[in-house]
């Protein structure tokens, strides 16, 4: 620090002394608290590896595979948790996102500016509600729609097939999907929206140059252009959707078994954690919980990774390019 | 109804001469005819009184400095700028007679065509990219298809280079090759006339003297209209010019005359670059 | 005929699309709505001063789960609204681009984390040594989600300001600390506050990082050090029980809840709205 300042006279020195000290105590100040973000994201990983070493140890991969899930005879498997997450996940996604597409392109190509500015402005607060908030109206306002109405009318219509036999619980698998549903379309809307405003309008132009309807435009030009985005708000909103507790836990019925039936309860990794955490019988029974959550954060961080790449991709150039 | 041109700003008549000129009188009419159109983006008045005839096969250019409203003339030949909000027209634009404003729009841009400032082709194959315009407007049966697509891509003097890879991403062109693409995905829906917005002003000169030739080519089976800044280019390739002005036709002749013995001013101070 | 098979699609699709923008947009107001009809009948004065009682005995309130929640979602933001910004400003104004991506990437990986396995590391490291549930587990439970937002917001905003503004402030012979926190922070203070508010709004209606870290009360906790109630858990419990006095209190605090974080929302949409067209001149 002191070799450039040797040739300055005296008072300048110190004055460049002091200012070079400020800028770097500013830097260390700055570098610590972003290396404190590092550190406790460094230590999160490393405490849940740690927490759920025993049930590692003891089970291994088929803690993946198996499906019995007993504290009292200390056996856990984590299947029908990962199938009740995937499964709800899933479903919510179909059904979300043709209407949340829909309304991306409402939104983005066909509205005037101003009601899509309005509609959008009331999308996006949706995300802003709590979940714990969504469980409260799926409690009182959709379980009752389901067993009374729903469910009934899909066991009269579809009860042949597997997939929708038994009782109207009204809590269940489809109860939970719906909700993850309603709870993915800010997502889906918003980043799917960006993605079709970025399309160049001359692509636009140039299918409506050929004789094109708007909508022929819009659906042939405008959205593959796009996809690359929409796809990324997809995977973006299906890691959103995994990791959904207080909704989920609250309406999936609590049931750990696999069942083919929608209308059956099941049961999430978010929500068995939720419900037996502080109950947890012995430490190995915590221990399974913990490495539910371990696997839970895996899946997530691969989901946001690719949605997150997506996204990059679009914005570099346009989707037009793979 | 005269088969002559006329000049926006006086009003006067000015004839053609010799061959050209008795062949437009044999005719029943220009191919497309602008009446003064006014054109407004919101409160700005982008056109004024811009009168013109476009005679059937042949290639006019309109030439003007930047921001002179010539692109936004040709875009409401095919009735494109319905798309901006804020965009308004009034006066008339008559195809064949009919008015353009009376017929269904998707029909009319079927019949005039369009090609922009920098080519555009669909994230799709270079095959989809030309049969797109022909698979939505119905204009031949699935069997035929890949015969219209050959059919075009000679027409723009392109089958040669991609016939072997019809099913690669349009994106894989060049951009000389991605223009002449979509002059070919125009031409496949059989136009009777193409707008060109500047075509090669993202092309080197190779890519454009191509180009150049390939609307030479084509002339005598469809009307062209060409915007360029491209004075030379003009001179090269059109029949007929029209200098635009602030808005405003300033005088539209034989490009002959235009660039010989321009009757206006303002045509020579723009000829002799004067301004830009 | 194929064209009028062709406009039919046109307006067909058309209006679907708007149904969907529609449907989806109406979904806020129909929960706004359910929350309003519900809630309001039973939210009296009773709910903002009293302790909740028993089922069954009316008059009871959620007072310390209003107050609960203010506890946690202080330390929430007093944890990480400094972290975030901080780290934020070294992003933008002094790191290597090498680290700001790893910082970057950081920081976008704790934003992914599942809010309950957020609960699962507060306990652990928090819980678990000292042997009881707290405000403070629960505070720093949520801070760690209200660090990557405060980040974010910080660092997007700071990228906003112009090059020009920087070096128009060194050439005055300023140094570049000083720069930053005189000229370059404070105009890009609404968009950074604007984040702030929206992180903090968001985490204090999480529910499941509190389930195990500052738990839940129903008397007043004292301090900072015991359980403490908060809005969500009590909403959580109270849904999830069996009788309907307590059903109506879930509602009153949904309510209660929902209207604290819509407000926050829309006044910081529109601060920034203003903001940035002042800053457009």
């Amino acid at each position: 620090m002191a070799t450039a300042s040797r040739s300055v006279p005296g008072r300048a020195r110190t004055f460049f002394q002091n200012v070079r000290a400020g800028d770097e105590v500013a830097y260390l100040i700055t570098f610590l608290f972003a290396a404190s973000v590092l550190l406790v994201t460094a230590i999160l990983v490393y405490e849940l590896w740690v927490k759920s070493g025993p049930a590692i140890h003891k089970f291994g991969f088929s803690f993946l595979r198996t499906t019995t899930w007993d504290p009292v005879n200390d056996d856990f498997g984590a299947l029908p948790f990962v199938y009740g997450t995937v499964v709800t996940s899933v479903i919510g996604l179909l059904l979300s996102v043709p209407l949340g597409v829909g309304a991306a392109i409402f939104l983005s190509e066909l509205a005037p500016p101003r009601l899509s500015n309005t509609l959008t402005f009331l999308v996006e607060l949706l995300a802003a509600v709590p979940s714990v908030i969504f469980g409260l109206l799926a409690i009182f306002a959709l379980v009752p729609l389901m067993r009374s109405y729903i469910q009934p009318a899909l066991i009269g219509a579809f009860g042949w097939s597997p997939f929708f036999k038994g009782p109207a619980y009204g809590v269940g698998v489809l109860t939970a999907s719906i909700v993850l549903a309603i709870m993915m379309f800010p997502y889906i809307i918003s980043i799917s929206r960006e993605a079709l405003i970025q399309v160049p309008r001359e692509q636009r132009e140039a299918a409506l140059a050929l004789g094109a309807t708007r909508w022929e435009s819009t659906w042939d030009a405008v959205v593959p252009f796009a996809r690359l985005g929409i796809v990324g708000s997809i995977f973006l909103s299906l890691a959103r959707a995994l990791g959904e507790t207080m909704a989920v836990t609250m309406v999936i019925g609590n049931d750990p078994k696999i069942n083919a039936s929608l209308l059956a309860p099941g049961y999430s990794i978010a929500a068995v954690i939720a419900n037996e955490f502080t109950e947890a019988t012995g430490d190995l029974h915590l221990a399974a919980l913990v490495e539910l959550g371990l696997v839970l954060f895996l899946i997530t961080i691969i989901l946001n990774g690719v949605g997150q790449l997506l996204l990059m991709l679009t914005t570099r150039q346009g989707t037009a390019k793979s | 109804m005269s088969a002559s041109p006329r000049s926006g700003l006086t009003g006067k008549e000015e004839s053609l001469e010799g061959p050209v000129a008795s062949k437009q009188i044999a005719q029943a009419g220009p191919k497309l005819r602008a009446s003064n159109v006014d054109f407004f983006y919101g409160k700005f008045q982008a056109l004024h009184n811009v009168s013109i005839d476009f005679p059937e096969n042949q290639i006019t250019a309109l030439i003007g400095p930047s921001g002179c409203g010539k692109s936004t003339f040709l875009r409401t030949l095919n009735r494109i700028n319905d798309t901006i909000r804020g965009a308004r027209v009034t006066g008339e634009v008559v195809l064949d007679g009919d008015s353009i404003m009376g017929v269904d729009v998707t029909e009319l841009r079927r019949r005039v065509g369009m090609v922009f400032q920098r080519p555009n082709p669909f994230p799709k194959s270079i095959f989809d990219n030309i049969a797109y315009g022909v698979r939505i407007n119905g204009l031949a049966r699935r069997s035929e298809i890949h015969e219209v697509v050959e059919r075009s891509l000679r027409r723009a003097a392109l089958w040669e280079e991609v016939k072997d890879k019809l099913n690669q991403s349009a994106y894989s062109l060049s951009g000389g090759q991605q223009q002449r693409l979509c002059i070919a995905r125009a031409l496949a829906v059989d136009p009777e006339i193409l707008l060109l917005d500047e075509p090669c002003s993202a092309l080197d000169p190779i890519a454009t003297s191509k180009i150049e030739e390939l609307l030479l080519s084509i002339r005598d089976q469809c009307t062209l209209i060409i915007v360029t800044h491209n004075m030379q280019q003009a001179a090269r390739v059109a029949d007929l010019t029209g200098f635009f002005l602030m808005g405003r036709l300033v005088e539209f002749n034989k490009t002959d005359i235009i660039f010989k013995t321009p009757a206006k001013k303002e045509t020579e101070d723009y000829i002799t670059g004067r301004f830009g | 005929m194929l064209r009028i098979w062709r406009r039919a699609v046109n307006n067909v699709m058309l209006s679907l699309t708007g149904i969907c923008a529609f449907v989806t947009a109406s979904a806020l107001f129909l929960i706004l709505g359910y929350l309003l009809w519900n809630g309001g009948k039973s939210l009296d004065w009773n709910f903002f001063t009293k302790l909740p009682l028993s089922p069954g005995e009316l008059g009871g309130g959620m007072a310390n789960a209003i107050v609960g929640s203010a506890k946690i979602v202080a330390i929430a933001a007093l944890l990480g609204v400094p972290v975030g910004f901080m780290s934020g400003v070294y992003i933008a104004e002094f790191s290597g681009k090498a680290m700001a991506n790893v910082i970057r990437y950081s920081a976008d990986l704790l934003n992914g984390v599942p809010s309950i396995v957020i609960g699962i590391f507060a306990w652990t490291v928090l819980v678990v040594p000292t042997h009881h549930f707290s405000a403070w587990a629960g505070g720093f439970a949520l801070s760690l989600m209200v660090i990557p937002v405060t980040l974010r917001a910080t660092e997007q905003f700071l990228g906003q300001i112009p090059q020009s503004l920087r070096e128009a402030a060194l050439a005055l012979g300023a140094s570049k600390w000083k720069s930053v926190a005189t000229v370059i922070i404070p105009a890009a203070r609404t968009g950074i506050m604007t984040g702030i508010i929206l992180g903090v709004a968001r985490v204090s209606g999480e529910t499941a990082p509190l389930l195990f870290t500052a738990l839940n009360n129903q008397y007043w906790s004292k301090g900072f050090d015991e359980p403490t109630s908060s809005l969500p858990v009590m909403i959580y419990t109270h849904a999830m029980s069996p009788y309907d006095d307590w059903h109506r209190q879930a509602w009153a605090a949904g309510l209660v809840l929902l209207g604290l974080v819509l407000i926050a929302n829309i006044a910081a949409r529109m601060v920034l709205a203003r903001g940035a067209a002042s800053q457009r001149g």
